[in-house]
C-alpha cells in the first residue's frame, strides 16, 4: 500500500511576477510553507515586495505589509507589540524579511534596534548580493569583485572592492539567540531552520542565500546549482550559532570556487583580464577561511 | 479633578486616559517629559500597554504604523528633527489610513539647530495627509488628544492627527488642569475598532504598489476624505463639549470678530496673548478681533471666509516662513480669499521664529504698521546690531 | 457608511495573484516522465512558483497556468524524469 501524505497548503500563491527562475520566490515559499498560516509578515520595499503585490493582486496568503524600504523591523516591532497588547504572542508569531539591501544597508539602523530590544520577531533576510530590485546595484552584502552596475569592472577596476558585510556575526554581537545561514538549495534545512527560530521567543536572524539569474548573470534553471555550489565551494557556509555558540554546520563535498565563479556573468572579468587569477586566488582564501571558521 | 501641572506631563497623563495599548516616542527636547512620563505611568502598572524604547524616531513612527495596522489604539510624540525624521512614515502612515495621534511639540528646525518654538516642523509636514490641530493652551491640548482619538478612529476618517503645542512656551508651563475620570474618557471615546487589519483570521496584504492606472486614485480619495473630516471634527468638539463643559471652536474659532473691522489671524498659544492685546484695544475704541486657526488640516477655507468676509484688514502673525515662498499661514489663507468680489488687505507678520519672544507691545506694533499699507512677508522683531553685524 | 478609503487599491486579498496567468511567460514547459519519477519531492521544493506537485500514487503534474519554464525542476531532478520541451506556438 503506497503512502501518501498530503502536500501542505500553499500560502504563496502564483501568478507572481518574479523573473522566471528566481532565487527569492522559492525562498519565500518555502518560508511559508515552514511557517503556516499563523505568521504576520513585514516586507521591506525590494524584489519580493515589488513582484508579489502590484495593485490590486497579491501572492501572499498570510496577513502582509509593507511600509518602507528600511523599516520593516521597526513595523515588525509595532506588531509584536500589538499581539502582546492582544494577548495573542503565542498563537501568532512575526517575520520581518527584507533584501540585503533593506538588510545590510538602508535597514541596519532599525534592524540593530530590534536585535537590541530583543522583540520577538524573526527576522530573514534574502540575500541576491546586490540592489537588484532597481537594476543590479553593489550592497554591503555583494561578495568581493563581484560586477554590478555601480562596481563595474573597467579599465582601472575588478569591481567589488570589499568583502561581504558579516550580517550574521553582528547578530550574534547584539545577543540574539538564534542566528543561521541557509539557501534555497536545500530547501529542508531552510524550512527546519525556520520552524526552529519560530518556536523561540526573542529576535532571530536567518541569512538566505538567494540566487539571481538576471543579477548574477546565469541560466534561469541553475538557481538551484549555482545556490549548492555557493556553500560547496565554501563562499556562503551553512550554519547555526545559537546564543553564541556555533552548533551546527552543514558539511558538503568541498569544491574549489572556480567551479562557482566561472558560471554567473558578474565574474566573468576574473577570467579573462589578467589580474583576475589573482583575485581569484584572494576569493579562494576567503573560502578557506570560511571552512576554517566553521568546523563543527 | 484639578491639579497644577506641567503641560507636558498634563498630556501624558491624558493620553494614558485614552488607553493606548502601543506606545513608542523618542525623546526630543522639548518633548520629553511626555515620553518620560508615559514610561513610568507604564511601568507603575496605571496603564496597561506596550512601551516600546526605540532608537530613533523614524522607528517610533514604524513601531505604531505595525501597531496600528495590527488593530491598536497607539501613540507617539514628537518635536522638530523628529517629525522631520519621520516623515517618510507619516506618508506611509496616512496613505495607509492608519489612525495613529501624535504630540509635535513645534520646534524650530535645524541648521542651525535651535530647540525653541516655532511652528516650521509642523507645517513642513502639512501635505502628507495627516489632520493637523493647534492648541492655545495646556487645558486645550490635553482635551485635544482625547478628540484626536475619536476622530482619526471615526470610520469615515480613518486618518493620522497630529496634536500641535507651542515647544516651552506651553509644554513647560505649569497650568491648572480640569481631567476627566477614566470612566468619562471610555464613554466619550470608545474602544477602537478598526477595520480591515493584520488578522490571521482575515491574511489581507497592506502597502500594495499602485502604479499609474491608480496611485491617483488613492490621492483623490486621501483629499476627499479630509475634506469630509471637517463635520467630525466639528462634531467631537461639539460632542466634547456636551460631555465635559470645554469648548475652543471647532475649526477655527473667533474671538470679538462680528463686528471687528481688523482682524488678527493666527494658531497656537500666541492667540491667548492676542486676545488680551485686541480687548486691551477694544478698550481704546478700536473695532478689533481675533481669528483663531484651530484645525489647520484640512484647512477651514469656508469658516475662513465667512469671517473674513467683508472686513477691512486682516493681520497675520505667524512663526514659520517658507523659504523662497511666503509665510505658510499666509499661503492657505490667501488662497481662501482669493475670489472675493471685494479683496481685503492683508499684512503679514514673520515673528517668533526659534523661539523669539513675542509680546503683547510687538502684536501691538505690527497691528500699528500694518495700518499705514500692506505688508508682506514682513521680518518683525529682528536684531538690528546682529544684522549689521552678521556678516562682518 | 465608511470613508472613502480606496481599499479595493491599497488592499489585497489573498490569492489575488492567481487571476495573472504567468504561464503565457515561457518558451519551453516540463514533461514529466511518470515511469521515472519517484515522487521524491524535490522538484516540488525547488519549484519558486509552486508549479509542480503530487504524490507517490498520481506522481508529480506541472501546472501549465503559472509555469514560467524556468526548467529548474528538470535542473534538479535526480532520475532525469523531466525534460524540458519548447512549447509549439
Amino acid at each position: 500500500m503506497i503512502e501518501t501524505k498530503e502536500l501542505p497548503k500553499e500560502l504563496f500563491f502564483s501568478g507572481h511576477t518574479a523573473c522566471s527562475g528566481c532565487g527569492v520566490s522559492l525562498a519565500a515559499r518555502l518560508i511559508l510553507l515552514a511557517a503556516g498560516e499563523n505568521v504576520i509578515l513585514t516586507n521591506a520595499t525590494g524584489c519580493l515586495e515589488v513582484f508579489t503585490t502590484r495593485s490590486p493582486q497579491t501572492a501572499w496568503g498570510v496577513p502582509w505589509i509593507h511600509s518602507l524600504f528600511e523599516n520593516q523591523a521597526s513595523v515588525a516591532t509595532g506588531i509584536a507589540a500589538a499581539l502582546r497588547a492582544l494577548g495573542q504572542e503565542d498563537k501568532v508569531r512575526v517575520i520581518a524579511i527584507g533584501g540585503d539591501g533593506g538588510s545590510a544597508d538602508i535597514g541596519f539602523g532599525a534592524i540593530s534596534g530590534m536585535f537590541e530590544r530583543d522583540d520577538d520577531v524573526l527576522y530573514i533576510c534574502y540575500d541576491n548580493e546586490a540592489y537588484m530590485n532597481t537594476g543590479i546595484q553593489r550592497s554591503g552584502l555583494t561578495p568581493f569583485k563581484g560586477a554590478t552596475t555601480t562596481t563595474p569592472p573597467g579599465k582601472i577596476s575588478l569591481g567589488n572592492q570589499r568583502p561581504k558585510k558579516d550580517l550574521p556575526s553582528i547578530a550574534v554581537a547584539h545577543g540574539v539567540k538564534y542566528v543561521a545561514t541557509a539557501t534555497i538549495g536545500y530547501p529542508r534545512d531552510l524550512q527546519n531552520k525556520v520552524k526552529k527560530a519560530l518556536s523561540i521567543k526573542g529576535s532571530k536572524y536567518i541569512q538566505v542565500l538567494t540566487p539571481c539569474p538576471l543579477g548574477w548573470g546565469y541560466d534561469n534553471s541553475l538557481t538551484i546549482k549555482i545556490s549548492k555550489l555557493a556553500v560547496e565551494t565554501g563562499l556562503n557556509p551553512i550554519y547555526e550559532i545559537e546564543n553564541g555558540n556555533l552548533t551546527s554546520v552543514l558539511t558538503v563535498q568541498r569544491k574549489p570556487v572556480e567551479e562557482f565563479l566561472k558560471l554567473q556573468v558578474r565574474f566573468k572579468h576574473l577570467f579573462t583580464k589578467k589580474e583576475g587569477a589573482e583575485v581569484i586566488k584572494e576569493i579562494q582564501k576567503i573560502a578557506d577561511e570560511n571552512f576554517n571558521k566553521f568546523k563543527k | 479633578m484639578k491639579k497644577v501641572i506641567e503641560g507636558l506631563k498634563a498630556v501624558a497623563e491624558t493620553v494614558a486616559l485614552c488607553r493606548p495599548k502601543v506606545i513608542s516616542a523618542y525623546p526630543i527636547t522639548p518633548q520629553t517629559h511626555i515620553v518620560e512620563e508615559l514610561a513610568q505611568i507604564v511601568a507603575d502598572g496605571k496603564l496597561k500597554a506596550e512601551f516600546i524604547n526605540v532608537e530613533s524616531e523614524f522607528s517610533a513612527a514604524s513601531v505604531v504604523l505595525g501597531a496600528s495596522a495590527t488593530g491598536v489604539r497607539v501613540y507617539t510624540a514628537t518635536s522638530s528633527q523628529g517629525l522631520l525624521l519621520m516623515l517618510e512614515v507619516l506618508f506611509n502612515i496616512a496613505g495607509m489610513r492608519l489612525p495613529v495621534v501624535l504630540c509635535c511639540a513645534n520646534r524650530a528646525v535645524s541648521a542651525p539647530i535651535n530647540i525653541w518654538n516655532d511652528w516650521q516642523d509642523a507645517l513642513t509636514v502639512r501635505d502628507a495627509g495627516l489632520i493637523q490641530l493647534y492648541a492655545e493652551d495646556n487645558q486645550e491640548a490635553c482635551d485635544m488628544h482625547i478628540q484626536a482619538y475619536k476622530i482619526a478612529e471615526d470610520h469615515n476618517v480613518l486618518l493620522p492627527v497630529i496634536v500641535n503645542l507651542d515647544g516651552f512656551v506651553l509644554t513647560h508651563s505649569y497650568d491648572p488642569i480640569e481631567f476627566p475620570t477614566q470612566d468619562e474618557v471610555d464613554r466619550f471615546l470608545p474602544q477602537y475598532e478598526p477595520l480591515e487589519h493584520l488578522d490571521v483570521k482575515n491574511p489581507m496584504s497592506f502597502g500594495l504598489m499602485a502604479g499609474p492606472d491608480r496611485y491617483m486614485e488613492t490621492r483623490y480619495a486621501l483629499q476627499e476624505s479630509i475634506k469630509g473630516a471637517k463635520s467630525v471634527i466639528k462634531k467631537v468638539a461639539e460632542d466634547f463639549k456636551k460631555a465635559f463643559g470645554r469648548y475652543y471652536g471647532g475649526l477655527v474659532e473667533e474671538y470679538k470678530t462680528e463686528d471687528a473691522e481688523v482682524v488678527v489671524v493666527s494658531m497656537g498659544s500666541i492667540i491667548s496673548t492676542i486676545k488680551d492685546v485686541v480687548d486691551e484695544l477694544r478698550e481704546e475704541g478700536e473695532k478689533i478681533g481675533v481669528l483663531k486657526i484651530r484645525t489647520y488640516r484640512p484647512f477651514p477655507k469656508e469658516e475662513v471666509m465667512e469671517v473674513l468676509k467683508g472686513k477691512k484688514r486682516v493681520v497675520i502673525i505667524e512663526k514659520c516662513v517658507s523659504i523662497g515662498g511666503t509665510g505658510i499661514l499666509t499661503a492657505d489663507i490667501k488662497a481662501s480669499l482669493y475670489g472675493m468680489e471685494k479683496p481685503i488687505p492683508i499684512s503679514n507678520f514673520i515673528m517668533g521664529l526659534g523661539g523669539r519672544d513675542i509680546k503683547k507691545e510687538d502684536i501691538r506694533q505690527v497691528i500699528k504698521i500694518s495700518e499705514k499699507g500692506i505688508k508682506e512677508n514682513e521680518f518683525y522683531g529682528l536684531d538690528e546690531k546682529i544684522v549689521k553685524e552678521m556678516d562682518v | 457608511m465608511t470613508a472613502i478609503r480606496a481599499k479595493n487599491i491599497l488592499i489585497g486579498k489573498p490569492g489575488s495573484s492567481l487571476a495573472n496567468k504567468t504561464g503565457t511567460w515561457r518558451v519551453y514547459f516540463p514533461v514529466v516522465d511518470k515511469n521515472k519519477c519517484t515522487a521524491c519531492n524535490i522538484c516540488y521544493l525547488s519549484c519558486p512558483d509552486g508549479c509542480i506537485s503530487g504524490d507517490k500514487i498520481k506522481k508529480y503534474e506541472v501546472n501549465l497556468d503559472y509555469c514560467k519554464g524556468c526548467g529548474i525542476c528538470a535542473n534538479v531532478c535526480p532520475k532525469q524524469a523531466i525534460t524540458m520541451v519548447k512549447e509549439e506556438k
